[in-house]
């Protein structure tokens, strides 16, 4: 994925500075709680929840089952319509086919919509390394992009940014970039709506190419689907005369009819509304409408090696809706930037070390970032079971064992860092293997409770530090049975 | 109806008490309650923090020791989560690896006859006044385990609601996790910490006495995060509330929430140990 | 070996364990696949709630309203004079229509008409206050309104420029009650714009603001044949 995370640490070392940012937490708390009632209100709305979210699920799970015939299917219809589909099997190869189309054309910028996919690849780093500038049009992306600062949220980049903050940013970037912001800009969410406005507005009426991703791919009809709030997607994809679009290969629909699940729970699960704002839709190019010129890129970059892993694949009906980081409790205290990853949160959790692999630092240590609350599983709308993924690939880290890089099945060795916890894990199962050596092991602590300290060194002070230890009773529940047959003997 | 009480390893060697008060609840209602003593432990811990395949001989050995009992009742939503959910699914990995379907075929038998205790009360008994006293101000944490994977629902509430003499009153953010999580609380202490301190201002605006939940690895790091924090609340075991009755009941709980919140006091359930 | 056949072959190797359906098409009608009907359960309801048609027409209203669009109603004989007042309300100004809109609509306003041509440039659109439209459909449940580049609507980047969109919906007859049915109403194959108030953004603090990049002013005539 992007370059811009390599070298990250572990979670724990990056949610350690997140959770003592007293600005960060209040941001984080104050934007996670708005969305999360409002979310709860707008799917309790609907009385068939459960149905279209079994349906989507279905439809995704189908789909991944059947993927090779219908990217083939969907390589048709887009090809019939005037498109033009390339294939890119990692990251690099598909900044590569990108740049080369975006210099074909001779422009040395380019408007973008908001997508993951590009994050993922790195494509503004790769564009201007080329001498393109990428310009993001999606408010959220641009207080991002001007405040040289990375993305921490997959619906909402900019959310660990208050309204104060962003209002310096525009004052203090927007000159640099284009139209500087307004003289006496205040800090209200609608004014700051209305200096991106003015910003952008000069690039879009410019531009001659546009970026995208997609929400949907239709494969029966080869409709690409972008769902969006603010007009500057349809900007991006309607002015420019072409249109290059980067899609993971898993965003592909079978038929039309199936969109009639995920246009009701996406804007549900993901900003709380009936419908968005605006729903893009087009197929391949329209004579004197939109673009004359429109190449997808289908990319693959991870996904068919995620694919291959039969617990883990279902992090690939992902909708990125964002639902799982608006609940998940160690977000809303760690924050999008500890998880190292264009995709945060729980999801990012499951995506990233299958994106990427384990082998980093920050990728081994995700699978743990997490209490397995089951909050994300119960508001995913395609019941992607994050918790299960995450324990199995916690299994991966700790046990190593066959998984899938590049196409290749490899075979994992357990990582190092869990070699104590290993050993101890072993001696437990011992233990409790055998119901004497536990009984015999809660009597020593019985009788020594008088020396036990109160906080513990080493390991142990990750509990003690915060919290205190509980006391170890002066008898065992199976002490006190015997002793008593079951309180029996009692002599009360 | 031969009952056995699944009481957990944690519960076995933290908290007696909380064993007792279940033993106390289910003989007054009339249940003939077994411990077999060669219980250790599900394996849940291993299993969540990566170690399946140690898991495994835990799981197998948990179905030697219980499965012959028409019903196993447990005082912990997210053990009784172990059994109920995720025992199914290491039969499935098993199969899926190759390895047939010994473990699954071995897992079965436990797996639909476990039940958190308030499912056993609600569900099975039918009761929701199990005729108990608890004259305090009570606020109720549904443990993650219990809420989303067992779907306890509203039965704790029930159960707590028709207690003589409670006053229930409502957690706010009560469905949030409490940042144990397991490994997690010593795998990511800050969050973990983060969480557990949000979770007492919360229950701490209430102005109850008593944080009552269902699983007491929730209330150790609860209640380890209210000593740390010098809050006057008690974490208190939903079972200790419903085994308490007029006859001297607040002995009984209070040192069961000591024990948690690490006081000192050895004052036993029931009776002194002679040990 | 080319991405394309890289791609498709380690999709192919993932699935190795999955069983390979073989459920075959139905054989007298291509196109019909099984293995995907069956695959998902559709259960989940094709409207929420029994409505009445003049039902369906007011709860549209109200969601359009509720995301902040501007609803008027009107016959078809006032039509032209809501239109007048409308555009007339913001002052003097260039009004873009689309080359197909019935004529009759713009008959009692008399502001500056731009038709769109193949030529204009995004920068000379951007000089036109207003623009008036019909639609392909509208939606009650979600408040959403359908363009599909019908004559009546033009090409979509008329109805993206401007800051005030006036949109023309036949009620009943465009109105649908749900997105499973907007869905069967519209054709893929054309360019298609779902409007569901004017743009607006959850950016700042996850808390909902209109007014962005799309126009600012939705209006939403619901016009009625009697």
């Amino acid at each position: 994925m992007s370059g811009t995370f390599v070298g990250m640490p572990a979670f724990p070392k990056a949610a350690h500075e997140a959770v003592n940012n007293a600005t960060l937490r209040g941001n984080l708390r104050h934007a996670t709680h708005t969305i999360r009632a409002k979310r709860a209100k707008a799917v309790g709305e609907i009385s068939d929840w459960a149905e279209l979210r079994e349906a989507g699920k279905r439809i995704k799970d189908h789909t991944l089952r059947h993927l090779d015939r219908y990217l083939t299917q969907l390589e048709e219809s887009v090809t019939a319509a005037g498109g033009v589909v390339h294939w890119a099997a990692d990251a690099e190869e598909a900044n590569r086919i990108v740049t080369a189309l975006v210099k074909m054309t001779g422009e040395s910028e380019v408007v973008k919509v908001k997508s993951m996919a590009t994050q993922e690849i790195g494509l503004n780093e790769a564009l201007e390394a080329a001498g393109i500038h990428a310009y993001e049009t999606d408010l959220a992306e641009l207080i991002v992009q001007l405040g040289k600062d990375r993305p921490s949220h997959i619906l909402v980049p900019a959310i660990h940014r208050n309204r104060g903050e962003i209002r310096d940013i525009f004052v203090r970037e927007m000159g640099e970039w284009g139209r500087p912001a307004p003289e006496g800009l205040t800090d209200t969410p609608a004014e700051l709506a209305e200096a991106a406005r003015l910003h952008l507005r000069e690039k879009f009426l410019r531009a001659k190419v546009g970026i995208s991703g997609a929400n949907f791919m239709v494969a029966e009809t080869g409709t690409l689907v972008v769902v969006e709030s603010e007009g500057n997607g349809r900007m991006c994809l309607t002015l420019p005369e072409t249109l290059i679009s980067v899609v993971g290969i898993e965003k592909i629909v079978p038929s039309w009819r199936d969109l009639e699940v995920f246009l009701q729970t996406l804007p549900r699960s993901s900003t709380a509304e009936r419908m968005n704002p605006y729903t893009s839709m087009w197929t391949g190019t329209t004579d004197g409408d939109g673009p004359q010129t429109f190449h997808l890129v289908l990319l693959d970059n991870g996904r068919t090696d995620t694919l291959a892993d039969e617990v883990g694949r279902q992090a690939l009906r992902c909708i990125r809706c964002s639902a799982c980081l608006n609940v998940c409790p160690v977000y809303e205290r760690a924050g999008g930037h500890a998880y190292g990853s264009v995709y945060p949160g729980p999801i990012g959790a499951i995506l990233s070390p299958q994106l990427r692999g384990t082998a980093s630092e920050i990728d081994a240590s995700l699978p743990f970032a997490s209490s397995l609350c089951g909050a994300c599983y119960e508001v995913c709308p395609v019941a992607i079971d994050i918790p299960e993924v995450l324990v199995h690939l916690r299994e991966r880290i700790a046990q190593g064992g066959r998984a899938t890089r590049d196409g290749n099945t490899v075979v994992l060795k357990p990582a190092k860092g869990h070699a104590a916890e290993r050993a101890a894990m072993r001696a437990a199962r011992w233990a409790f293997s055998h119901p004497g050596a536990l009984g015999a092991g809660q009597r020593l602590a019985s009788r020594t409770r008088r020396f036990h300290p109160r906080t513990l060194p080493g390991p142990g002070r990750a509990w003690s530090a915060t919290r205190e230890l509980p006391t170890v009773p002066a008898e065992s529940f199976r002490e006190w049975w015997q002793r008593t047959r079951g309180g029996k003997d009692a002599t009360k | 109806m031969r009952v056995a009480l699944f009481l957990t390893c944690v519960n076995d060697t933290l908290y007696p008490d909380t064993g007792r008060a279940v033993v106390k609840l289910l003989t007054r209602l009339g249940v003939d309650v077994d411990f077999p003593m060669g219980q250790t432990c599900c394996g849940q811990a291993h299993y969540n923090t990566g170690y399946r395949h140690e898991a495994e001989p835990l799981a197998r050995h948990f179905s030697d020791v219980f499965g012959e009992y028409e019903a196993i009742v447990t005082p912990s939503g997210s053990c009784g989560a172990m059994v109920r959910e995720l025992y199914p699914r290491m039969g499935e990995r098993a199969r899926a690896e190759g390895r047939g379907d010994t473990l699954a075929r071995t897992l079965a038998p436990v797996v639909p006859k476990t039940y958190e205790l308030t499912e056993f009360l609600v569900d099975v008994l039918g009761v929701t006044d199990v005729g108990a006293y608890y004259p305090h101000t009570v606020t109720y944490h549904p443990t993650c385990h219990g809420l989303r994977s067992l779907g306890l629902g509203d039965r704790p509430r029930r159960l707590l609601q028709a207690v003589r003499g409670l006053e229930l009153r409502e957690l706010p953010g009560a469905d949030e996790c409490c940042g144990f999580g397991g490994t997690f609380a010593v795998k990511n202490p800050d969050v973990s910490a983060a969480m557990g301190a949000d979770k007492v201002r919360n229950a701490e605006s209430t102005g109850a006495e008593v944080l009552c939940a269902a699983d007491n690895s929730c209330l150790m790091h609860i209640g380890g995060t209210m000593g740390r924090l010098r809050t006057e609340m008690r974490p208190v075991h939903i079972a200790e509330i419903l085994a308490s009755t007029e006859a001297g009941a607040d002995a009984a709980t209070e040192a069961g929430a000591e024990s948690r919140a690490n006081a000192s006091t050895d004052a036993g359930a029931e009776e002194e140990p002679s040990a | 070996m080319n991405s394309r056949d890289l791609i498709l072959g380690r999709v192919r190797r993932a699935l190795a364990d999955v069983p390979r359906d073989d459920t075959p098409p139905v054989p007298e009608q291509p196109g019909r696949d099984l293995q995907y009907e069956q695959a998902v359960d559709r259960s989940y309801l094709r409207e929420h709630g029994a409505r009445s048609v003049a039902e369906t027409v007011d709860l549209l209203a109200e969601n359009l309203a509720d995301y902040r669009a501007i609803v008027h109603r009107s016959t078809e004989e006032e039509l032209p004079y809501v239109i007048m007042r409308l555009l007339a309300e913001r002052g003097p100004q260039y009004v873009l229509v689309p080359p197909g809109l019935p004529p009759e609509w713009m008959s009692a306003a008399d502001p500056t008409r731009v038709h769109d041509r193949a030529v204009s440039t995004p920068r000379e659109l951007d000089k036109v206050t207003s623009v008036v439209t019909g639609c392909a459909v509208a939606i009650a449940e979600t408040g959403t309104i359908v363009l599909d580049g019908g004559p009546d609507q033009g090409r979509r980047r008329i109805t993206l420029i401007p800051d005030h969109h006036i949109c023309v919906v036949r009620v009943p007859d465009q109105v649908v009650a749900s997105v499973p049915q907007a869905l069967e109403r519209l054709d893929p194959a054309r360019p298609l714009t779902w409007i569901s108030g004017p743009s607006a953004t959850s950016d700042i603090e996850l808390d909902r603001v209109e007014g962005v990049h799309g126009p600012r002013t939705l209006e939403v005539v619901l016009v009625s044949g009697e």
